[in-house]
């Protein structure tokens, strides 16, 4: 198993380092002049120039790739044009909170939507399937800013019973930071109600973010279990006497769980991107504001970080979707070979 | 005499299709005898299929209730639910590749139907299974519990199969063609094993297959199903020395090496939305009468005990032309 | 021609047929449909925040503007958007997909690790960042969006090529002397076509949401565009009050999203009888 993971690891290395590249072309070459932009409107040739040089613009752009590389490689994302502090450190500040949201989103999504697709499955063609499909389909068309203001208005300014915005009450102040998820520190520093108030915070954002993947998961676990339901084991099991619970929440389920596993990894893209938006809105000071923010100051240098943070996370996403299905499905390490 | 280990009377089974209503069993009376071995032959699509899964209550979504009793052990199970003998009938399936689930270790699937329905402490599964193991001849047992479906062969899993249902001490075996998903020389030592070890258990075997010559290998007696009805049963060296029925006769002719499949009669199985009034094999029958389309024929038992669904049993076949 | 006949099998997929023309109608004669047209651009600061009506079903904006009328029209923006990215997408994927799919080497090679960089950030995040460097404004969201989701198509015909290529009707055509160039936009393209349109209408409605985040986040259509994305950002400010205001356009989103789903979704099934089986 060890090796598997490795390779796969391996497998995933080519585009990351594409991306690099990539990120690079998009810093250097889009922009027109770099040192322009970063010296602003109406600067002199000279202040130009300094800056350039400064920045080593005026190496040979192979030169300029490969230094860019090595930066990247070992964390160095430059400072931010922003605020003058090294991206780095902004974006370690606030990876945690977009993991936490995407975590929290994608745990409700998949209490909620494996459920909901087993249940649709044994009640095929009856209206809690059709009720099913038609939250699975309608559930990815569902503008996330949107849904998240709906629920604001609802919840927070309405019924006035979870708060609005941010990820902990000013008032009670945050945790001492340990691992920079307020679920885990309020717990380390034996704060219930920090701990609480953290749950509330997460809320509605976790719900908006987690609709689409509960749509998702919903569906492929549905197609999943009428899929293996077909299946001569499925029988045998029966006439071997298998009971019905057991059979459709372990024996079937478990197959089922294949399909759905590989979804979840397509699934994160959409979440990491849903996040944006939805951080933006409960000013959540996650990954997803910072990259809004970066925008709005033009800070690019953030922005490619960014990037490639989310690119990275997302590679080491898939590696452990692949080795979740190997692990629920011994055939799937050895066809790999 | 002691009561038969199962006994069907008048079991009639029906499926709603597509197509309409699928008239799949027609009155089917079958006795299998305390370790007795009972064959059950006929065509793909003649219910034998249908008759397991109705013994094994499994009968697809689709079916009505069916009609008549299935008594195993003197307790009629269509009347007390199929659960009631869940686990004293053993099941061995057709095809060893798709018959266990791909994701479970083989031996956790046993186990778990065991936790179910064994008798005894569950501590003494584990020593059961690798008993079961030995006897099924698996190589290194305490291995395979530990292995996937897919690190098995075709005969290993069969084998396993076989193990799986002598687990929880059946006093009846149903087998669906349980060897033609496999090669002919893996095929004989299973039957020969499954035989063997119905034999010295003193068990019960009710043996479903399209094959004549696995039949004669492996049973006393047989019953002949054509278009969902029994047309003719008795000891199996009397039903394949001197067949009775037409259709019997028929097939029995096309393959006097009696080790083919059923193939080749003129014309086609029906479809069970469409059976034929009457006798369902007249529209193929070559001594075919007046009365045969109107009157279903009732199973006769002869002098000799061998038992025949036509009274023109004794009329000679017209010459079978070639081609 | 049979796709759309076992479409108008399926109800929930015919639902989502019904949708989409329905909204193209309503973009194709929005300035005749909507009651005040002139609110595409015109304010009215005397009647602003008024709550839905018999005057203004749909209520009025921050400006006094007719909502109904902004969604209406707002409908021909997200479909121009959607189709001109889509479009685009193919322009370049298609291509690119053919192209590496036919031939082994390392041509195809790096064409295909190249779609894998493409695919290995989510679009949203690669979309932002190329629309920032380009400039915000719509036209640099449509060439974002058209730039992140080309390697959908390049892998859907990539994969249809590959399959088609070991096929034996075109070890048949090349034996009969027919050129490359012929198989490929004669007999393989066709054969495509269906995985290739599945992807497009999925691709519409996939657009369409992405481009009003765009829009809602300040990096793509800019006021006073009566983009629904932009509607929903300028209402932030005036809630709880004005409810009506976020509420419709993003119904909006949510009804011509869900109708390119439906449809994408009966597609599908359409073109795969594998999976036609499977929905039984």
């Amino acid at each position: 198993m060890a090796r598997y993971i490795l390779r796969r690891l391996l497998l995933a290395l080519p585009a990351l380092f594409g991306l690099v590249i990539l990120t690079f072309v998009l810093s250097r070459v889009i922009p027109g002049d770099p040192a322009a932009t970063l010296a602003g409107d109406g600067a002199t040739p000279a202040l130009i120039a300094e800056i350039r040089a400064q920045y080593g613009l005026d190496r040979p752009i192979l030169e300029q790739a490969w230094i860019h590389l090595r930066q990247v490689l070992t964390g160095d994302f430059g400072r931010s044009i922003f605020s003058g502090r090294p991206v780095s450190e902004e974006i370690a500040q606030r990876l945690p909170a977009t993991l936490e949201l995407t975590f929290a989103a994608l745990f409700l999504a998949t209490v909620l939507g494996v459920p909901l697709g087993l249940v649709a499955a044994l009640n095929h063609n009856g209206p809690i399937d059709h009720l099913v499909r038609l939250l699975s389909v309608g559930g990815l068309a569902v503008a996330s800013f949107w849904l998240a203001i709906m629920l604001q208005l609802v919840f927070s300014m309405d019924l006035d019973v979870l708060p609005l915005r941010g990820r902990v009450d000013v008032a009670l102040g945050p945790p001492p930071r340990v691992t920079g998820f307020l679920l885990i520190d309020t717990l380390v520093a034996g704060r219930p109600d920090m701990f609480v108030d953290a749950l509330r915070h997460l809320a509605l954002p976790a719900v908006t973010l987690a609709l689409p993947g509960l749509a998702t998961i919903a569906r492929f676990t549905r197609s999943g279990v009428l899929e293996t339901l077909q299946k001569d084991f499925v029988l045998y099991a029966r006439a071997a006497g298998y009971g019905r619970v057991r059979l459709a929440a372990i024996y079937v389920l478990r197959n089922a769980v294949t399909l759905v596993v590989t979804q979840v990894g397509l699934l994160f893209g959409a979440l990491i991107s849903g996040a944006v938006a939805v951080e933006a809105i409960f000013d959540w000071p996650g990954l997803g504001t910072y990259a809004v923010q970066a925008i709005l100051s033009a800070d690019y240098k953030a922005l490619l970080a960014v990037t490639l943070v989310v690119g990275v996370v997302y590679a080491v996403v898939n590696v452990a979707v692949d080795v979740a299905q190997a692990l629920i499905d011994p055939r799937v390490a050895e066809e790999a070979k | 005499m002691s009561v038969p280990v199962l006994e069907v009377r008048g079991l009639g089974v029906r499926l709603r299709t597509e197509a309409g209503l699928a008239d799949i069993l027609d009155d089917v009376a079958l006795t299998v005898p305390r370790g007795g071995t009972v064959g059950v032959v006929g065509e793909s699509g003649c219910g034998k299929s249908t008759l397991l899964r109705a013994i094994l209550g499994i009968l697809p979504r689709g079916a009505e209730p069916p009609r008549g009793a299935i008594l195993f052990e003197g307790r009629d199970i269509l009347a007390d639910g199929a659960a009631s003998a869940r686990g004293r009938i053993g099941f061995v399936p057709q095809d060893p590749y798709l018959s266990l689930n791909p994701v479970f270790r083989a031996g956790d699937q046993i186990l778990e139907i065991m936790r179910r329905h064994a008798k005894g402490p569950r501590a003494g599964h584990r020593a059961r299974i690798l008993d079961l193991f030995r006897a099924v001849q698996l190589p290194d047992p305490e291995a395979a519990l530990r292995k996937y479906p897919h690190q098995f062969s075709g005969g290993q899993r069969q084998r396993l199969l076989i193990a799986a249902a002598l687990a929880c001490e059946p006093s009846l075996v149903v087998a669906d063609e349980p060897t033609t998903a496999l090669d002919v020389t893996t095929q004989r030592e299973i039957l020969a094993l499954l035989r063997g070890l119905v034999a010295e258990r003193g068990l019960s075997l009710l043996f479903v297959t399209h094959d004549f010559g696995v039949l004669a290998n492996v049973c006393e007696e047989v019953a002949v199903l054509y278009a969902g009805r029994v047309i003719e049963a008795g000891p199996t060296r009397e039903v394949l020395d001197a067949p009775r029925h037409p259709y019997t006769r028929m097939l029995l002719a096309c393959h006097p090496d009696r080790a083919t499949d059923l193939l080749g009669i003129p014309g086609t199985v029906p479809a069970a939305t469409a059976q034929p009034s009457g006798c369902r094999f007249h529209p193929r029958c070559p001594i075919i009468r007046s009365g045969c389309p109107v009157e279903p024929p009732a199973l006769v038992t002869l002098p000799d005990g061998h038992r025949v669904a036509c009274p023109w049993h004794a009329d000679p076949l017209p010459e079978v032309a070639d081609g | 021609m049979t796709a759309l006949r076992l479409l108008a099998r399926d109800p929930v997929a015919f639902l989502g047929l019904l949708i989409v023309l329905f909204a193209v109608i309503v973009a194709a004669f929005a300035p005749w449909i909507a009651p005040y047209p002139d609110d595409a651009f015109e304010s009215h600061i005397m009647q602003r925040l008024r709550a839905p009506s018999a005057e203004f079903p749909f209520g009025t904006d921050n400006l006094g503007r007719d909502i109904l009328s902004r969604v209406i029209l707002g409908t021909r923006n997200a479909l121009a958007v959607a189709v001109t990215v889509v479009l685009a997408a193919m322009a370049i994927g298609v291509p690119i997909g053919l192209a590496a799919g036919w031939r082994e080497g390392w041509l195809s090679e790096s064409l295909m690790r190249v779609t894998d960089v493409f695919l290995a950030v989510p679009q949203l995040i690669l979309a932002l960042a190329l629309g920032q460097l380009l400039a915000p404004g719509i036209t640099a969201a449509m060439v974002a969006l058209a730039l992140t989701y080309w390697p959908f198509f390049a892998r859907t015909v990539f994969a249809e090529t590959r399959r088609l290529r070991s096929s034996l009707f075109v070890d048949a055509l090349a034996g009969i002397g027919a050129s490359p160039a012929r198989i490929l936009f004669l007999h393989v393209l066709p054969n495509a076509a269906p995985a290739v349109l599945v992807r497009a209408t999925i691709g519409m409605g996939f657009t369409i949401l992405t481009a009003a985040i765009l829009g809602f986040l300040g990096v793509g259509a800019a006021p006073p565009s009566p983009d629904w994305g932009l509607a929903v950002a300028e209402a932030r400010q005036h809630l709880p009050e004005a409810w009506w205001f976020p509420t419709f356009p993003g119904l909006a989103i949510l009804l011509l999203v869900l109708g390119f789903n439906l449809l994408g979704d009966g597609l599908r099934d359409a073109a795969d009888p594998r999976l036609r089986r499977s929905r039984r």
